[in-house]
């Protein structure tokens, strides 16, 4: 009886190893793409644009959506380790990240396919959006001159104010502040009337980072800046302790909303749209935050009040999401199929209505609403250190922004943080000198 | 016949070592190699560095600054939090009523996603629409609401009360298990030898639940200087450098900065810092039996 059992199982312990040996079945079924992206706001608009994509062409496309935006960025780089990229993906980072993407072979060179057809589809971006995903002749990364992914949205990130708290305070409200002397005066206004002023996810230090930049254009222009991340100007010079001293000055005026220093975005939008703050530091996807947070808030965007008049006041921007085409995918001609696809007009102008996110499409950017639209004008005075072909070393960043955050609670002056700053860039250069 | 015994041990130990060292060696051992370079986490290419990784962190002052930070929060849980857990197990051991819902309450909290509990507490301490300050201020004390986390005085030391408020549950429940094992016979024949309550808890209780006490305090040390979740979710490490802990600093190497090099440089030397505090405390504990 027991010898009868054991060959039962025998049976089927074979019976299971044939099956799971025997070649899988041909797939008859079309090709299926599968997106990795980490944009919940826009999950369920993908997912339709998937539906009408395979309908017209029986190519299924299965978006997969990993939230938040780290554990997405670890997840890619986990998945470039294993070889196992999906076919389409979006790579989270600096510049210098996505270089190391392209070197390693992961990302597909999509030059040729934008200048096919007389380069119809690279002409179809904002060419700031497209400049993001550009690699051009002698960059510093030693990556080959080149396009190497396809904007799907655009962003920029500047300033909000509340036009009822205007009022309230007995400001125009169709009149935000120009100068940063107006800023600081608002803020003195705003402390006058006990209010919270400027709020800001000045926790999560990037968003520092960003507004420093743009004072640091403003101030000193672009060449010096380059010339600071390369080496050449030290963060000690009397530009950057000016930038510096900005935060100070904002600080003591009452413009900054009391801790700003450890507040993350979502707060700062919770606190804005829920009309407890008369401005925010925010991105273009603020618009579709702050209709969901509050449909009636009445607000508009500006540029940061500029500090000085030598140079034009640039604001961070370009594109907001990209996709790039898996280099190792079997599918990648597909792939790039579909993403030409996503960024035509039609495409682009269903995702700007469903996701309220500016469209990276140039032909579809004048059919967005009034707020959206005064973030896509901002495009014109947009930069991003993504842009730049230099990248300024991340514990230099972090010093810097950590300094800001010093400065802003009174802990250190504006020339004690430039010092320090400087400390930590002679380091890192030190280092790759070595 | 003794080999095939032997054999047999081997194969029924084979599953449980493979998985040790595919989830555990293996790892650490690839951890302890890569701190020697210099790698972003994309490249397949790793440059050598030698010891430069851990000479930078050795030289690292924020990272110095983190550890000791570690170590403040660690002091406080050791003590405030260990206290708090003592008495409220010894409350609960006593016969009061109520004292299974008592037990049930205590231990709410440990069991609370880190993340949910930072989120909260970070809410309640909020300096602009916090309940705590709302509160300070019902109760005619407006003038100590405050900022509790924005202000480098005060960010640290909140911290680390959240984080006793968060894990004083388990040395609760340590303590209490501890104390149901002394005999009630103990006391009294300490009562009937004329020893009061103070004389019954110097005398007895202590002595008894030094073991217990010595596992709470190295369960304490290792899992308050690993803090983080709850650090990352109210604060982030700031304002500046003031909440930063040790292993903030490691996940800021490896996804901030992406040196993930350094990043295992940073966690090989904690982990010596841990061993060595806990060699230091086995060796006290030893010490103190003999």
């Amino acid at each position: 009886m027991r010898s009868f059992g054991f060959r039962i199982l025998a049976i089927i312990f074979c019976g299971f190893c044939i099956v799971g040996c025997a070649p899988a079945e041909k797939n008859k079924a079309a090709t299926t793409l599968t997106v990795w992206h980490w944009m919940t706001d826009r999950g369920p608009a993908f997912n339709e644009l998937a539906k009408k994509y395979e309908a017209k062409t029986g190519i299924k496309v299965n978006f997969e959506l990993y939230a938040p935006s780290d554990a997405y960025s670890q997840k890619v780089r986990a998945a470039a380790q294993g070889a196992n990229l999906p076919d389409i993906f979006g790579i989270l980072g600096e510049k210098r990240d996505f270089a190391s993407f392209i070197k390693a072979n992961y990302v597909l060179e999509l030059t040729p396919y934008m200048l096919e057809d007389k380069a119809k589809w690279k002409n179809s971006f904002f060419a700031k959006a497209l400049a993001v995903n550009e690699f051009n002749e002698g960059n510093s990364y030693g990556i080959k001159p080149g396009i190497y992914g396809a904007p799907i949205d655009i962003m920029t990130i500047q300033m909000v104010y509340n036009k009822s708290l205007f009022k309230q305070l007995g400001l125009n409200s169709n009149q935000p502040p120009q100068t940063f002397q107006d800023f600081l005066d608002i803020g003195k206004k705003i402390k006058a009337a006990n209010m919270q002023g400027l709020v800001s996810g000045w926790g999560e230090i990037w968003m520092i980072d960003c507004l420093a930049n743009n004072y640091a254009f403003n101030i000193m222009g672009k060449d010096k800046v380059i010339a600071t991340i390369k080496g050449q100007v030290p963060y000690t010079d009397p530009d950057w302790v000016r930038v510096l001293s900005l935060f100070k000055e904002m600080q003591d005026s009452g413009l900054l909303a009391s801790g700003i220093v450890t507040m993350v975005n979502k707060t700062a939008e919770q606190l804005f749209a829920n009309e407890k703050a008369v401005f925010a530091f925010n991105g273009s996807w603020c618009v579709n935050v702050y209709k969901g947070m509050n449909p009636n808030l009445e607000y508009g965007a500006f540029l940061p009040p500029r500090a000085s008049n030598k140079y034009p006041m640039a604001i961070w921007g370009g594109a907001g999401s990209s996709f790039m085409v898996n280099c190792r995918s079997k599918n990648k001609e597909e792939a790039v199929k579909f993403l030409r696809w996503l960024t035509e007009a039609p495409q682009q102008v269903y995702l700007a209505e469903a996701t309220n996110n500016l469209p990276a499409n140039k032909e579809s950017s004048n059919l967005v609403p009034d707020v959206t639209a005064s973030f896509a004008k901002a495009m014109d005075n947009a930069t991003h250190p993504n842009v730049w072909g230099v990248s300024e070393f991340s514990p230099v960043i972090e010093a810097f922004d950590k300094g800001i955050q010093s400065i802003i609670i009174g802990e250190k002056t504006p020339e004690q943080v430039a010092q320090e700053v400087q400390k930590v860039k002679e380091r890192e250069m030190a280092k790759k000198r070595v | 016949m003794k080999l095939k015994a032997t054999l047999e041990n081997y194969i029924f130990v084979l599953p449980a070592t493979i998985i040790f060292a595919v989830f555990y060696i293996i790892p650490f051992i690839s951890v302890f190699q890569l701190s020697f370079f210099d790698w972003d986490g994309i490249l397949p290419t790793k440059i050598f560095v030698g010891l430069n990784n851990f000479k930078e962190v050795i030289t690292d002052k924020v990272w110095w600054q983190a550890v000791w930070q570690s170590g403040y929060i660690t002091l406080i849980a050791l003590t405030f939090q260990n206290a708090i857990a003592f008495l409220l197990a010894w409350a609960c051991d006593r016969e009061i009523r109520m004292k299974n819902f008592y037990r049930l309450i205590f231990f709410i909290p440990p069991v609370l996603s880190e993340v949910v509990v930072g989120l909260v507490w970070q809410w309640i301490l909020n300096g602009n629409y916090g309940i705590l300050n709302y509160w300070l201020a019902q109760f005619g004390m407006a003038n100590l609401a405050h900022n509790w986390l924005s202000d480098p005085n005060t960010a640290l030391t909140t911290v680390a009360i959240v984080h006793c408020w968060k894990g004083f549950g388990w040395g609760f429940l340590l303590f209490l298990a501890g104390l149901q094992t002394i005999p009630r016979e103990l006391y009294e024949a300490a009562r009937v030898d004329g020893a009061n309550a103070w004389n019954s808890f110097k005398n007895v209780t202590i002595p008894l639940m030094m073991p217990v006490v010595v596992l709470v305090a190295i369960l304490t040390i290792l899992g308050t200087m690993q803090v983080f979740v709850l650090i990352y979710t109210m604060t982030g490490g700031g304002p500046g450098y003031h909440t930063e802990v040790p292993v903030l600093r490691i996940l800021a190497s490896m996804r901030g900065s992406s040196r993930f090099g350094y990043a295992c440089a940073q966690g090989i030397t904690f982990g010596v810092i841990l061993c060595m505090i806990s060699f230091v405390q086995y060796m006290v504990n030893r010490k103190s039996r003999a």
